[in-house]
């Protein structure tokens, strides 16, 4: 057995973080690695497919029906899903109220010191949107996940979050030793799309991983509870997947520090492809649609 | 025993000598909290001497020993903690209201337990999982059990300990919810401990609650007489504010809420409906007084009760707001008890005069205390506040003299030094400050909780404060401090 991977899927919320981590970790578990997911999302979606289930119970939840977490075993809170692939999700409180991210810390902290990470090659950590406190940090801190894969798209939101990440990572970067894995752009057939992922990714000074492209089987999978993988194993889209594992499993300690950019150099780039216009052209624009209708 | 101050009327090379142990950034920040009572300026006739040249109510240093508390414990220790007839929940983990438990000596009367919960301890005891899921459910629990194990409790306050305030739970929500279940007043007090940079927000804080939650009520239905005051700002430590009500009362007053000290809810209440408030700590219970000034028409104004001198001047002030009744019995008053300060001053003053003392304590001791010193012929060498703001420094100057030492948030080392290098006959402080000063061979008394004794408001009070002083300052253990065989030597 190597030395045990840890990696975690971040990015924007909706991008399809918990759907490309679960069919690249079945792609994986193809190429024979015993694989952990820790879903960090109170959520808890992010081994469903996986699973074929709908929910599954979390160490949260179990912890606190059992009264704390010291009641709690490992057989509780971890399922065995396709192919042997092992499935816990931290959980966290319905949404506006407690602490979610402390959450996150209990269930990490109790899953390590119980044995979940013996006996495995990958730990995958899938995180919810936004780092918006410590708790939703902890897998990149503490010598957790080694590599982050960020999940984005060719939309604005999806380049500002990413590059928000690659913020964190920078804080942790250099205490942890996290490091940015590369990022993973998820199709929304925006315009230049590929284009503009492989730009953030040279500013950022890491890989453009994969550009997995749309395809509506996903959704097909998706609505049967199970990744693509194991649903269509010989489509194209399954393919992509199997790729995308691949340069995952090959960039192992390939990882870079990232260089973030400044709000105004995104801004900048986003003009630079045109998709954005500059505020002198917005105003010439208006003017002369005015002066049409005048 | 006491050294004459080689600075003279000046201690700027003293504070220089005690700030040199600093680091530069350190020593420049904790310069504009240490000074000397001033001159005044000519005209100036409310104080004798200038005091509020120091910088206040700003964040301590880090890393400093500061002798401050936090917002919950100027909430809960301070200002609600008094009330009886409440149950105070002490909302999240254990440790806040357990280690604060019954620390400030607030007497009442009442059967603990049944009405009346000083001395209870209330917490909702929060566990990892309320922080995650948050604790309201737990604190609906709570309260619903409050109510059933304590019926004759007549209201609840929940005092926010820090996890409340960082995982967000909706506590106004709890308490209007369970106020209409169980039919009690319930009152959510955010005060975090991280709140601030004392307790002195957490002062603030309860009193906002005070009046958001009791005193917007329903009103009460008290008819009050015109000669209905209210003794705010009393904590009935060691039984303060009864030594103080003896009085009022004497005079002819009747006084209707006694804040908080003894408090019960209803008095709270009724407060508005009296003609004035008298305010003994400033400090910690001004707001709702200025908030009663313009809300219910009820003026307000500071008394002392410390020592016979202000004591007098305070009978009399306060009587000169009503009728000529009153003024009279203000005097008879005053008569009646000048028998009992001459045969405290004959037997004290012989003993005490000319001691020196040094001051650092919290609200408005250090500054109300003074002349209760003055009147038994001692001086006040240094004093000092925990959490006072500028115009409490500027209320020091009505009672401190030009050249006395001046520290705010003062620190440990600060003033050990400052104690060494003074040697006063006895300081007045705190339990933390109090082993120390011992050690170096000096007599002590704590000034927050009497040290165990008091009262010490009032003519009553001043008979205990006096023996409590010679107690100290002429204990014969003083005479065997030294070793014996350096004595010989």
């Amino acid at each position: 057995m190597s030395a045990l991977r840890q990696i975690a899927f971040y990015g924007k919320g909706g991008i399809g973080k918990s759907t490309t981590s679960q069919n690249t970790l079945a792609a994986l578990v193809e190429m024979d690695q015993k694989i952990l997911i820790v879903g960090c999302d109170p959520k808890a979606d992010s081994t469903r497919l996986i699973l074929n289930t709908k929910m599954q119970e979390t160490v949260i939840h179990m912890a606190a029906e059992l009264g704390s977490v010291e009641d709690l075993e490992l057989e509780d809170v971890m399922k065995i899903g396709y192919k042997g692939i092992k499935c816990t999700e931290a959980g966290g409180p319905e949404p506006g109220v407690g602490c979610a991210g402390r959450g996150v810390i209990t269930a990490i902290n109790f899953l390590e010191e119980n044995g979940a990470y013996d006996d495995v090659d990958y730990v995958s950590y899938d995180v919810l949107g936004d780092v918006v406190c410590g708790g939703f940090a902890m897998p990149i801190r503490e010598n957790k996940a080694q590599e982050i894969y960020i999940v984005m798209s060719g939309e604005m939101m999806a380049l500002y979050a990413a590059n928000n990440i690659a913020k964190g990572i920078l804080k942790y970067a250099n205490s942890g030793g996290v490091r940015l894995g590369g990022l993973i752009c998820n199709e929304r057939k925006t315009d230049q799309e590929l284009e503009l992922a492989e730009a953030l990714s040279a500013k950022l000074g890491c890989k453009m991983i994969h550009f997995v492209p749309r395809d509506n089987i996903v959704q097909h999978a998706e609505l049967r509870r199970e990744t693509v993988i194991q649903y269509a194993p010989e489509s194209q889209q399954a393919e992509e997947y199997r790729q995308l594992a691949r340069k995952i499993h090959e960039n192992s300690g390939k990882g870079v520090i990232p260089t973030p950019i400044t709000m105004d150099e995104l801004e900048q780039m986003l003009l630079d492809f045109g998709i954005m216009q500059s505020e002198e052209d917005r105003l010439a624009e208006i003017a002369k649609s005015e002066a049409k209708s005048a | 025993m006491a050294k004459d101050l080689e600075d003279g009327a000046d201690h700027t090379s003293l504070i220089e000598e005690v700030l040199a142990a600093y680091p530069k950034k350190a020593q420049k920040r904790r310069a504009k909290h240490l000074s000397t009572a001033g001159p005044v300026e000519d005209g100036e006739t409310e104080i004798v001497s200038k005091c509020d040249t120091v910088k206040s109510n700003v964040k301590s240093v880090p890393g400093v020993m500061t002798i401050r508390g936090c917002a919950y414990a100027g909430s809960k220790g301070v200002v609600w903690g008094p009330v009886k007839d409440m149950v105070h929940i002490s909302h999240g983990p254990v440790g806040c209201g357990h280690y604060s438990w019954s620390q400030r000596r607030n007497y009442y009367t009442g059967t603990t337990g049944v009405d009346s919960f000083v001395t209870f301890q209330f917490t909702t005891d929060f566990q990892e999982k309320d922080i995650v899921f948050g604790g309201d459910k737990k604190l609906e629990k709570t309260i619903d059990e409050i109510n059933e194990l304590f019926p004759l409790s007549k209201a609840i306050s929940v005092q926010s300990e820090c996890p409340i305030g960082l995982i967000g739970d909706d506590i106004e929500a709890v308490a209007k919810k369970k106020k209409k279940d169980i039919g009690k007043t319930i009152v959510p007090v955010r005060c975090e401990g991280f709140r601030g940079v004392s307790q002195s927000l957490g002062h603030h804080i309860a009193n906002d609650c005070i009046r958001d939650w009791v005193l917007d009520g329903e009103g009460s239905e008290y008819e009050a007489t015109d000669y209905d005051v209210n003794i705010i700002g009393d904590y009935n430590i060691g039984g303060d504010a009864w030594s103080s009500r003896i009085l009022l009362e004497e005079i002819g007053l009747n006084v209707v809420g006694s804040w908080s000290g003894d408090a019960t809810l209803a008095e709270m209440e009724n407060a508005p409906k009296a003609k004035l408030n008298l305010i003994h700590c400033y400090r910690s219970m001004n707001y709702i007084c200025r908030h009663m000034e313009e809300n219910h028409g009820v003026p307000w104004m500071e008394y002392n009760f410390f020592g016979p001198s202000q004591i007098a001047a305070s009978l009399r002030a306060i009587a000169a707001k009503f009728d000529k009744t009153i003024q009279d019995k203000a005097e008879e008053v005053i008569a009646k008890y000048q028998p009992l300060v001459d045969e405290v001053l004959a037997k004290y003053k012989p003993r005490l005069e000319g001691k020196k003392v040094m001051l650092y304590v919290g609200g408005l001791r250090p500054r109300h205390v003074v002349t209760a010193y003055h009147d038994l012929g001692m001086e006040i060498a240094g004093t000092g506040y925990e959490f006072a703001h500028g115009d409490d420094y500027k209320r020091t100057g009505e009672y401190v003299k030009e050249g006395t030492l001046i520290y705010d948030d003062v620190t440990g080392y600060e003033l050990e030094k400052f104690i060494e290098k003074i040697r006063p006959d006895l300081v007045g402080s705190g339990i933390k400050e109090k082993y120390p000063t011992q050690k170096m061979g000096i007599p002590f008394r704590q000034m927050h909780s009497w040290d165990y004794s008091g009262p010490y408001h009032g003519y009553d009070g001043f008979a205990i404060f006096a023996r409590d002083m010679d107690l100290a300052i002429n204990n014969p253990v003083w005479g065997l401090f030294d070793a014996p065989w350096k004595k010989s030597a």
